[in-house]
């Protein structure tokens, strides 16, 4: 990683230098006092930059040379699933007829397009084991919310209307409760047991006549497969409600359990996890939205299909639907990086993905376990979440210790999260990472490990390589500078 | 099974499951009870090697008619705009493309850095004092918009005018729906919002007024006094704004705007068949504390060393959960480094420039259709599109123009039965004076 301090674009621009390049006007010229209104023109210029071709590129060269990507290194980033961003997907993505096209187009003149969507619709019915899938939500907290809304509709179709309350797990991620505002509902969290799973108990002491829905991942953000999955859906479907997956573990699960056979009712895709499509420095996404038959009325418009004359058609035809939740049809591009990857990997492809993302996690959860706490002590999915309570009465925490793995060259896992996990380290090694990978890092946290214990210092002023030292985060939200402002 | 993205061997293999002690992968997943689990393999197509892939979806993909090979006259959103190469190249750099939200500073000071500096080219362009990292597009970002000035104000009633976005409009119902805001529309006169409704429609109860500039028809909307309507209730106002168009518009930031939202697809996005593209959010510091999504912040290092960082993150799902002010995590990164890269190589003199090609051309375009015998029915100031009336459905004569390699105008008659027979034409920099003329001559011939 580069330790040169690269300037601001707006540092570096100097009067008069341009970077662009437009066709002279072919048009008469017209002054724009003719064209606008008084008082419309603009008088200032906005303050872009004023560089040159050259200068934009070693400009943004040199700030990805400050940057950790998948393809820098590995990222066990816990329920961000960072496997390997294929190639082929970003070439077959930036297809012309794939690229540029507008979605405002004649249906005739983009069958094309319309078809792969199609097929990937019809792929996702078949991995989530739903009856029909929306591909327009662009993101994953944008599908939750669009599935609620759906259940939200649903329930006020029946009379129900009175459904205000949204159930969900105390490892949940934040989203789901953020999102089940959104939607107009009230959270009501509902316990794990000492196993780390949904306490079934505490599940049916909250349930009612109030309940809409219960929002849950299988397997849950500690790694572990619910396995009462079936008990609890049958909980919620008693008092009337839906149940939801979230789909932002399904790593874990491709070909050996279906959302739509644990007895769920809907559920959200991340393609940008699951499938590829790249996490872009944290977006775009793609959220897609598989329901069953009760829930496909009120899915947002439009509804792609196949005609019986085999055209691909839009269909806005859907007088329950809960309208539109993006303008067009989704994050297309996304959308199709994920159908190239789910035809790179074929049916025996994405089975072999989850058994070597369960393998590699497993292995690694079994290399570490000595040094570190294991909270819940069973086989995980395909990630894992150890506690550093141990190194924290060394006065060593896993704050410090994420911050160590950055000398090693490694983006540390997700910390501090499940928040039922005291000083939680949630590590998600994917399945495209090789034995040598994992053992090096896993080296390296046993070596942080013992640093904890006879060099405490190390750990705790970490990181010491980096090209920045750790950054005063109290003073970024005390006085906001959010924005350049040039100097006079 | 072998895969190209996957490296272990079955001596690796033998390996982890000693390690671990078990005999088998299948024994990992024993928790799963038998009455959900999986039998055998998903009923989809059989894997395709690279080259065969490529092939089959480059026909795929050629089966589309494309605003490379044709001439696109169709805007209403989204646009077919001069995308400078070096946009994809940066893009492309998989430090960038390959890395999650920055939430580790020190090895994600490039992204980080990045973001800064579209907050402050976008903070810039609206006028406004400071705008967040990205939304998912100009559509939800409104109607993110909407939420705020509801909640901020504590009122349940949004004001849309008739000249939004038709989708974006929709859009910010669905959303209104969830929270149980009314959505009421403002009429429009002459393709430009209808002041006296508008002030008819303006009370205590209003949350904001939310228009568009330049509007759906491309028309100048006068922001200044439906902004100060707006105020004169306490309401907010919201102006849904195209950033290229505000390379010589009057920033909304300068005519009352509390919030301007958009898509920065014009700078450097394909069409991308809708998406992605790029999603921004601006705010006067009053509202700073209530924006949705992420927002990079500049601090320094134990050292002194100036960086920068995630910041005012109290007000996002992961730490406040149900209190969030959004639910947004994923956003549009990737593409705010592209707009940022477009709006960088356009720069200060580029995006004035490029603005103003779109408005000149446009500007002839309509008197070419005016001399040919077209009426344009509103005759307000424009920026880069016009609605051309015709004499027969827009769809039917789009058919025409397609076989001659034109990507003809909107079919308004799609959005609004009453517009039946109008297209809404979009006339960007790219078109030629010879493209234009081609269109209104082939219009006229399948008039």
């Amino acid at each position: 990683m580069s330790h040169e301090n690269q300037p601001l674009i707006f540092e570096i621009t100097k009067e008069g230098r341009i970077g662009y390049n437009l066709e002279p006007l072919d048009v008469p010229d017209i002054d724009l006092g003719e064209l606008l209104p008084a008082g419309y023109i603009r008088e200032e210029a906005a303050e872009l930059p004023e560089v040159s071709e050259l200068d934009i590129m070693r400009h943004y060269t040199a700030l990805s040379r400050r940057n950790h990507g998948v393809d820098s290194g590995f990222y066990p980033l816990g329920s961000c699933t960072m496997k390997y961003n294929p190639k082929i997907n970003e070439n077959v993505a930036r297809y012309n007829g794939f690229a540029n096209i507008h979605p405002l187009q004649d249906e005739d003149s983009v069958q094309g397009a319309m078809e792969l969507l199609y097929d990937l619709q019809q792929s996702l019915v078949e991995i989530t084991g739903m009856d029909e899938v929306t591909l327009q939500p662009a993101a994953g907290a944008h599908g939750e919310w669009t599935a609620l809304m759906m259940i939200r509709a649903f329930h006020e179709a029946n009379g129900e209307g009175h459904r205000n309350k949204v159930i969900v797990p105390d490892s949940a991620h934040g989203t789901n409760p953020a999102s089940a505002t959104v939607a107009g509902f009230e959270t009501i969290t509902v316990k794990s047991n000492e196993d780390g799973l949904v306490d079934l108990d505490d599940l049916r002491r909250v349930v009612g006549e109030d309940t809409a829905a219960l929002m849950l991942t299988n397997p849950n953000t500690l790694g572990l497969f619910e396995e009462n999955i079936l008990e609890m859906a049958e909980i919620i479907h008693g008092v009337g409600g839906k149940v939801y997956y979230d789909g932002a573990n399904l790593n874990a699960v491709m070909s050996k359990a279906r959302p739509g056979d644990m007895g769920f009712d809907c559920v959200h895709l991340n393609l940008h996890k699951t499938f590829t499509g790249p996490h872009g420095g944290g977006g775009p996404g793609s959220g897609p939205v598989g329901v069953k038959a009760e829930l496909i009325p009120f899915l947002p418009k439009p509804v792609l299909v196949k005609t019986e004359e085999g055209k691909y058609h839009f269909d806005y035809e859907r007088p329950q639907s809960i309208g539109r939740v993006k303008p067009y049809y989704g994050n297309f591009g996304i959308n199709v990086r994920a159908y190239t990857y789910i035809r790179t990997m074929g049916p025996d492809g994405l089975k072999a993905v989850t058994e070597y993302a369960v393998l590699n996690a497993n292995y690694m959860m079994r290399r570490l376990e000595e040094y570190f706490d294991l909270p819940y002590n069973r086989h995980c999915k395909h990630e894992f979440v150890l506690s550093g309570r141990r190194q924290k009465k060394l006065g060593v925490r896993t704050l410090d210790i994420a911050k160590r793995l950055l000398d090693f060259g490694y983006h540390p896992p997700t910390v501090y999260f499940p928040l039922n996990v005291e000083e939680g380290i949630m590590i998600e090694p994917t399945e495209t990472e090789s034995k040598e990978t994992l053992d090096a890092f896993c080296d390296a946290m046993i070596q942080i490990a013992k640093e904890a214990e006879a060099t405490p210092e190390i750990v705790q002023e970490a990181p010491h390589t980096t090209v920045i030292s750790r950054l005063d985060e109290t003073r970024a939200a005390r006085t906001p500078v959010l924005r350049y402002t040039k100097q006079a | 099974m072998k895969h190209r993205y996957l490296p272990m061997t079955e001596q690796d293999q033998k390996e982890m499951l000693e390690t671990i002690g078990v005999s088998s992968i299948d024994e990992l997943f024993s928790d799963i009870p038998e009455k959900v689990r999986f039998q055998g393999l998903y009923n989809i197509k059989e894997a395709k090697s690279e080259a065969a892939l490529m092939k089959e979806l480059a026909a795929l993909a050629a089966k589309n008619a494309d605003t490379t090979n044709n001439v696109s006259f169709l805007g209403a959103g989204v646009y077919n705009h001069y995308k400078p190469v070096i946009v994809d190249h940066v893009i492309s750099r998989s430090e960038f493309y390959t890395a999650y939200t920055p939430y580790q500073p020190e090895i994600s000071q490039g992204e980080l850095q990045a973001i800064f500096e579209f907050q402050t080219m976008i903070a810039e362009l609206t006028g406004m004092d400071l705008a967040n990292s990205s939304m998912y597009d100009g559509g939800t970002a409104l109607a993110e918009a909407g939420m705020l000035a509801a909640g901020h104000t504590k009122r349940k009633k949004l004001l849309v005018s008739g000249s939004v976005h038709p989708e974006y409009k929709d859009v910010v119902t669905t959303y209104a729906y969830g929270q149980s805001i009314e959505v009421v529309t403002i009429p429009t006169k002459n393709g430009v919002t209808d002041i006296e409704a508008l002030k008819d429609l303006m009370d205590d109860q209003t949350a904001a007024v939310i228009v568009q500039y330049p509007n759906f028809y491309g028309q100048i909307e006068d922001l200044k006094l439906m902004g100060e309507i707006a105020h004169d209730h306490k309401g907010l106002f919201i102006v849904s704004a195209n950033p290229l168009a505000l390379g010589v518009l009057t920033p909304p930031g300068k005519l009352g705007a509390d919030i301007v939202a958009g898509d920065a697809q014009p700078f450097g996005i394909s069409e991308n068949f809708g998406g992605p593209h790029c999603g921004f959010f601006a705010v006067t510091t009053k509202l700073m504390r209530k924006v949705p999504g992420r927002l990079v912040g500049e601090t320094v290092d134990q050292e002194g060393r100036r960086g920068y960082v995630l910041t005012l993150q109290a007000r996002e799902q992961h730490i406040r959960r149900d209190k969030a002010t959004s639910n947004i995590c994923s956003n549009q990164a990737l593409l705010a480094l592209a707009a940022s890269v477009g709006m960088t190589a356009l720069g200060k003199q580029g995006v004035r420039d490029m603005a103003k090609q779109n408005i000149v051309k446009t500007r002839y375009a309509k008197n070419a259709f005016e001399s040919a015998g077209f009426t344009v029915p509103f005759q307000g100031a424009h920026f880069n599109e016009i609605v051309v009336k015709t004499n027969r459905s827009v769809t039917e004569i789009n058919k025409g123009l397609l076989e001659k390699g034109i990507i003809g105008g909107f079919d308004l008659g799609r959005v609004d039965p009453e517009m039946a027979n109008h297209a809404l034409i979009a006339v960007t920099e790219l078109r030629t004076k010879e493209e234009i003329d081609a269109l209104v001559a082939e219009m006229g011939a399948l008039q």
